[in-house]
């Protein structure tokens, strides 16, 4: 259990920012992970009083505040209909409802945790975040910097013409996953993403005329397979309790093939 | 530090260390319903509603909750009572330590749903484990109470 | 049903549907206070200021404990004591809560020097809350002697490293024992000459079949308060299945006279056999004695899932041989059980898994059932619902379904062909008599609910999804025969009801409502007018506690021995006062009549007489066991949905039919069944223990150990297909610990028949299946 000498709810994002640069600080997400490990915290810096458990929507884009918790994530009208109900579907088996009543957005991107299912959505997406001292960087440079005493404050999802479509695999269904992967058309461009392979979400982009053929749903049962197997290559694979690197690379294959399916059936639709 | 909330009701104060779990702190204040399961925050046991929402307090700290409100079926206990006994006519309610958390997000459920189909039932409880009675007996409870509940809305 | 001349009699065969209280779903005595989440549990009722106990553990599978320096630890405010292995008795004892002599050998110290598994306890500290102690254990300073360990249970048998070299270790039963072999038993028994049979068999399916050490998982972790009292006797109140048993235990480990010991239980957060051992209670017990304090110690959940007490790891080899026609005529079965550091329930366990899984084929001619049970250096194993009986039943069932494989026969017809039937004699389990058996009717019904003649073997839904079935059958025991001793004490109160104590533990089952339904039916009177009181060594009768699914069985018998005599007695007073001769008397459950005089006493009157001018006890207790242990049976069978490409397995539905003989709470025994089910598919499917290759178990927590929750086990259903038991209360068996038994076969088949792939050892995880598919397409 993680110890901890001081609690302050702080008045800025400049007071959190200032108190975070000791070493021996640390910011709350909705503590799920934090509070199981073994650190000694003198000042645990809490977020909530800022109004940044909000998911704001405008014409061009969607500003998620680091402390909107999963739960509003699922529930979002507007993101779950921008995404085709992959935010829903990227959160809703983990645990159960009263874990993602706490788990925050900021939480699971900050830590880039490798299991993170919400990592692999929004990496799938036009997302950036927003951080106090850095500004703005896209996720995907994020989430391959190293961790430091910045902090996140919201992520910004651009909006695009196109289709969204996620899937998971767990050994059982509240578990964590064994792989995850997020499939994007917009624009005519492509992305898939995979992530606890175990390594954290990693982004690749699709060929222009797979793109295409997906956006057009024309391709065809052999060559989604082709370009499921071809696109699964491209990532590395590694071992741990859950599933052997084998496995995950099997799994690469079906869940991409699966997802580009999907969003053909939704570019019919 | 000096911590003050509506704790069922009740304006409650006290003067905790930083680090107390909401958890610790409710069982400190004869809330004794609320069980610690696990400590990975995945057995559902600790659910209470906090601001209304049902959350696991293992994972929340007691400071956090400071200024705002909390429930415990202490504080609900006249559903609890309506409720569990359709649990109880099934004799699901088993050992019962994981009751109080199955209640407590079942009476969340039917506030946010009170017409939940089978799957959004098993969804929305998905967190809160039982390792006696299977699932099967609770849901056959689940499932009388919400008719139940019909048919008294409809006969008022 | 009305209760005029309702005239009570033991035999209720063909009878039974005119039973008043026994047979009815009836809600269970505690069910308000615990849906209403009432403090009527362990830590509720430990008073705020009581010490708190922890426990240093080791962190190596084997070592040698050098020194422990506790100097610092000792000066952090509040810390009471710091004990270590110098501290203890010395003398050796077993946590199994056995009936004496215990089977498991005295192979435990409170702490020992010699550290045998990753979790072994070093050092018990005690302090005033739960941070001083914390830190006192961060800063006690072990110097260990790392010794080569023993992961690997097929190593240990006559291995030169010894997990017990001590010489105070013992064993008090002939079980085969042998410390300076690793071994914690072993035997053979047969029937008929079994390599004979097989010799002449058409077919001979060869195999072993692997499960892991599950874990019991129960909500509420191992947990016991202890203070002194009044009287200078330690009083240990413990979330127990065994009372006295603990009592006895902590009068060996203490070295303390039992009569010094008082051990009662309050509600109990699930058991499934874990809180048959004594796991929790020596550690605040020692510190109360020694310090004269209260203390309580609360495992973690970490605690509970490494240092406790799970299912015997078990690879039990089987040569099942029979005839192109399906008769199936011979049974070897070697059983290889890993009981970890210490012995616990290993001599015991490792039995049924040949005497309750062999004994379900009646056709045999002959058997061979052999056994080695090995020490090894993880955690030690203890009892889990099952007890041994599911591991052989995964073996057996799963052999039997190859074997119609191998003869291109239904699986239900070659289990029609040669299962046991009533009236048939079973030479494999000890000799006895299935005087009550409705396997058959129980198979036949299963096959039906699930549409089995439609759906076996499979059916392919495009898109990678195949649909398919797989049946099991599964027997136990009602209890140990010949050994354990069930009570009941009885007695009328002022207001002419009841008062019930037993020593049965309510671990949630419901046996205190269960046992109450009997004794309303004998003393004709409702399940309301019967107060139960609960588990204590200080007031309830002997009894050998709720374990070998025996309470409704043993117990049950016990009640209404008991009631029988106490209507006796009744009469008796009543006669006395009515000035009638006794045996002219009718006790009517609201009194006593003289029909002859026309005279009467209510209950009410006969209670106010009792409590002037009487010399007669209004108060009966008597005792039970049994020679025999009458299994209940049952069949499993289930539909999944199989994705072939992910390897994922969905239960679509469980139909499981079970015959526990007369039902005594139609909604208890279902949700047993239900409950029994759901961890029986979380062991096959999900529920994994991996160490790592220090001998550190990895799956500690709820978030590495994935017990099934409510989106996992699909659709159950339950019925019912009773015979009538003439040995049990109102012919009753056993439900308890039966409705583990069909899950792992029965999906292993399903899995088989989806895939054309037999998976072996549990738990079948989807990334096996899936691999295994892509190996077989490769090919």
């Amino acid at each position: 259990m993680i110890k901890i000498k001081d609690y302050v709810r702080v008045g800025s994002l400049e007071e959190a920012y200032e108190l975070n640069q000791k070493r021996s600080a640390c910011i709350l997400g909705g503590m799920l992970w934090t509070k199981m490990g073994q650190r000694q915290v003198q000042t645990a810096i809490d977020l909530s009083g800022l109004g940044l458990d909000q998911i704001e929507e405008s014409e061009e884009e969607f500003s998620i505040g680091c402390m909107v918790t999963l739960r509003q994530m699922e529930e979002h009208e507007g993101l779950n209909a921008y995404t085709d109900g992959a935010a829903r579907e990227s959160v809703r088996s983990i645990v159960g409802v009263q874990f993602r009543n706490l788990a925050t957005v900021g939480g699971s991107i900050f830590g880039r945790f490798g299991f993170s299912d919400v990592l692999t959505l929004f990496l799938a997406l036009d997302t950036e975040v927003e951080l106090v001292h850095a500004g703005r960087m896209p996720l995907a440079e994020f989430a391959c910097s190293k961790r430091d005493r910045d902090v996140l404050v919201r992520l910004i999802v651009k909006k695009h013409e196109g289709v969204t479509v996620y899937q998971s695999h767990r050994n059982s269904r509240t578990d964590f996953p064994v792989l995850t992967c997020a499939v994007r058309v917009e624009d005519g461009k492509g992305c898939a993403v995979l992530g606890a392979r175990p390594a954290k979400a990693a982004r690749v982009e699709l060929p222009a005329e797979l793109a295409e053929k997906l956006a057009a749903g024309k391709a065809s049962a052999e060559e989604l397979k082709a370009a499921a197997s071809e696109i699964s290559d491209q990532f590395t694979y590694g071992s741990n309790m859950r599933g052997s690197a084998e496995y995950r690379h099997h799994l690469g294959r079906v869940l991409l093939r699966r997802c580009m399916e999907e969003i053909q059936k939704k570019e019919e639709q | 530090m000096k911590i003050s909330m509506i704790l069922n009701g009740k304006k409650t104060e006290a003067e905790i260390d930083a680090d107390m779990l909401l958890i610790d702190f409710v069982r400190s204040q004869g809330c004794y319903s609320v069980k610690r399961g696990c400590e990975t925050s995945n057995c559902g046991l600790c659910t209470v509603f906090l601001e209304g929402k049902p959350v696991l307090s293992c994972s929340v700290l007691a400071a956090r909750a400071n200024g705002c409100k909390v429930d415990t079926l202490e504080g609900l206990q006249e559903e609890a009572e309506e409720f569990g006994s359709f649990i109880a006519g099934q004799g699901a309610e088993q050992c019962g330590f994981c009751n109080p958390g199955m209640i407590m997000n079942a009476i969340a459920l039917f506030r946010e749903n009170p017409d939940p189909s089978e799957e959004e039932i098993k969804e929305y409880l998905a967190g809160n484990l039982c390792r006696c009675s299977g699932y099967e007996g609770q849901l056959r409870g689940i499932l009388n109470f919400l008719a139940w509940k019909k048919q008294q809305g409809g006969a008022s | 049903m009305s209760r005029e001349n309702h005239i009570y009699e033991p035999d209720w065969s063909g009878r039974t549907d005119q039973l008043c209280s026994v047979n009815k779903p009836v809600i269970k005595k505690d069910a308000l206070a615990l849906v209403t989440g009432k403090p009527v549990y362990v830590d509720d009722l430990a008073p705020k200021d009581c010490l708190i106990v922890k426990v240093l553990r080791s962190p190596h599978a084997n070592a040698i404990v050098k020194s422990v320096k506790k100097t610092a630890a000792e000066r952090v405010p509040g810390i009471e004591a710091i004990y270590t292995w110098e501290d203890v008795p010395k003398q050796r004892f077993t946590m199994a809560g056995q009936t004496y002599p215990e089977p498991s050998p005295y192979d435990r110290l409170i702490l020992d020097q010699h550290v045998r598994y990753v979790g072994d306890p070093v050092a018990i500290i005690a302090g005033k809350d739960e941070k001083c102690v914390d830190r006192a254990r961060k800063l006690l300073k072990v110097e260990y002697e790392v010794l080569p360990a023993i992961l690997d249970f097929h190593q240990s048998k006559d291995n030169e490293l010894l997990v017990h070299p001590e010489e105070s270790w013992k064993s008090l039963c002939p079980v085969g024992a042998d410390n300076q072999r690793n071994l914690c038993a072993s035997a053979e028994d047969h029937n008929g000459d079994v390599e004979a049979v097989l010799a002449e068999c058409d077919e001979v399916v060869e195999h072993t079949y692997h499960v892991r050490a599950a874990q019991q998982a129960m909500m509420e972790t191992f947990r016991t308060y202890c203070f002194m009292d009044t009287y200078g006797r330690l009083n240990v109140l413990s979330s127990t299945q065994i009372v006295y048993h603990a009592r006895r235990i902590l009068s060996n480990a203490l070295g303390i006279p039992k009569s010094k010991i008082r051990v009662s239980k309050p509600r109990i957060g699930g058991g499934f056999g874990a809180k048959q051992t004594v796991v929790a209670e020596i550690f605040p017990a020692f510190v109360t004695w020694k310090t004269g304090k209260p203390s309580k110690m609360i495992f973690t959940r970490e605690e509970s899932q490494t240092a406790s007490t799970p299912r015997h790891e078990m690879e039990v080899t089987i040569r099942l041989g029979a005839m192109k026609d399906g008769r199936i005529r011979a049974i070897d079965l070697y059983t290889l059980s890993n009981t970890g550091a210490y012995g616990e329930h290993g001599p015991t366990t490792v039995g049924l898994s040949g005497h309750k899984s062999i004994p379900m084929y009646g056709s045999l001619e002959a058997y061979r059932f052999a056994y080695d049970v090995v020490y090894s250096n993880v955690m030690s194993a203890g009892a889990y619902r099952g007890y041994g009986a599911t591991q052989g039943i995964f073996a057996v069932e799963s052999a039997v379904s190859e074997m119609a494989a191998r003869l291109g026969i239904d699986p239900i017809r070659i289990r029609e062909q040669n299962m046991v039937r009533e009236g048939q004699f079973m030479p494999a389990y000890y000799g006895e008599t299935a005087n009550s058996c409705a396997l058959d009717q129980c198979v036949e019904r299963a096959k039906e609910m699930i549409g089995w003649d439609e759906k076996y073997p499979c059916r392919d839904m495009g898109n990678g999804k195949v649909r398919s079935v797989g049946i099991a059958m599964a027997m136990q025991g009602s209890c140990i025969s010949n050994l354990d001793v069930g009570s009941a004490t009885i007695k009328v109160n002022d207001d002419g009801g009841y008062t019930m104590l037993i020593a049965a533990a309510d671990m949630g089952t419901g046996c205190d409502t269960i046992l109450s339904q009997m004794a309303a039916e004998c003393l004709e009177c409702d399940v309301d007018d019967i107060t139960v009181v609960g588990a204590d060594t200080d007031t309830s009768p002997y009894d050998s506690g709720s374990y070998a699914s025996s309470t409704t069985y043993i117990t049950g018998k016990a009640v209404e021995k008991a009631c029988m005599t106490l209507r006796k007695r009744i009469c008796a007073l009543a006669a006395e006062r009515m000035n009638v001769p006794e045996d002219e008397t009718e006790f009517t459950g609201t009194g006593v009549v003289h029909e002859k005089s026309g005279s009467s006493m209510t209950m009410e009157e006969i209670a106010t007489a009792a409590m002037c001018n009487n010399g007669i006890a209004l108060e009966a207790t008597e005792s039970n066991c049994s020679p025999v242990s009458p299994p209940p049976y049952m069949a499993g069978a289930v539909e999944i949905e199989l994705d072939k490409e992910t390897g994922e397995v969905r239960i679509l539905d469980y139909a499981a039919v079970v015959d526990c003989g007369t039902v005594i709470n139609p909604n208890l025994a279902r949700v047993q069944v239900e409950g029994g089910l759901v961890q029986g598919i979380g062991m096959t499917l999900f529920e994994n223990i991996q160490y790592t290759d220090k001998g550190q178990m990895i799956n500690n927590s709820f978030m590495q150990y994935k017990v099934p929750t409510r989106l996992d086990m699909g659709k159950l259903r339950v019925e019912f297909r009773s015979s009538y038991e003439p040995t049990g209360p109102f012919g009753a068996k056993s439900i308890g610990e039966i409705v583990i038994n069909t899950p792992a076969p029965a999906l292993a088949h399903a899995i088989y028949n989806a895939t054309g792939l037999w998976f072996r050892e549990l738990p079948i995880t989807s990334e096996q299946i899936a691999m295994g598919i892509a190996e077989k397409e490769c090919e």
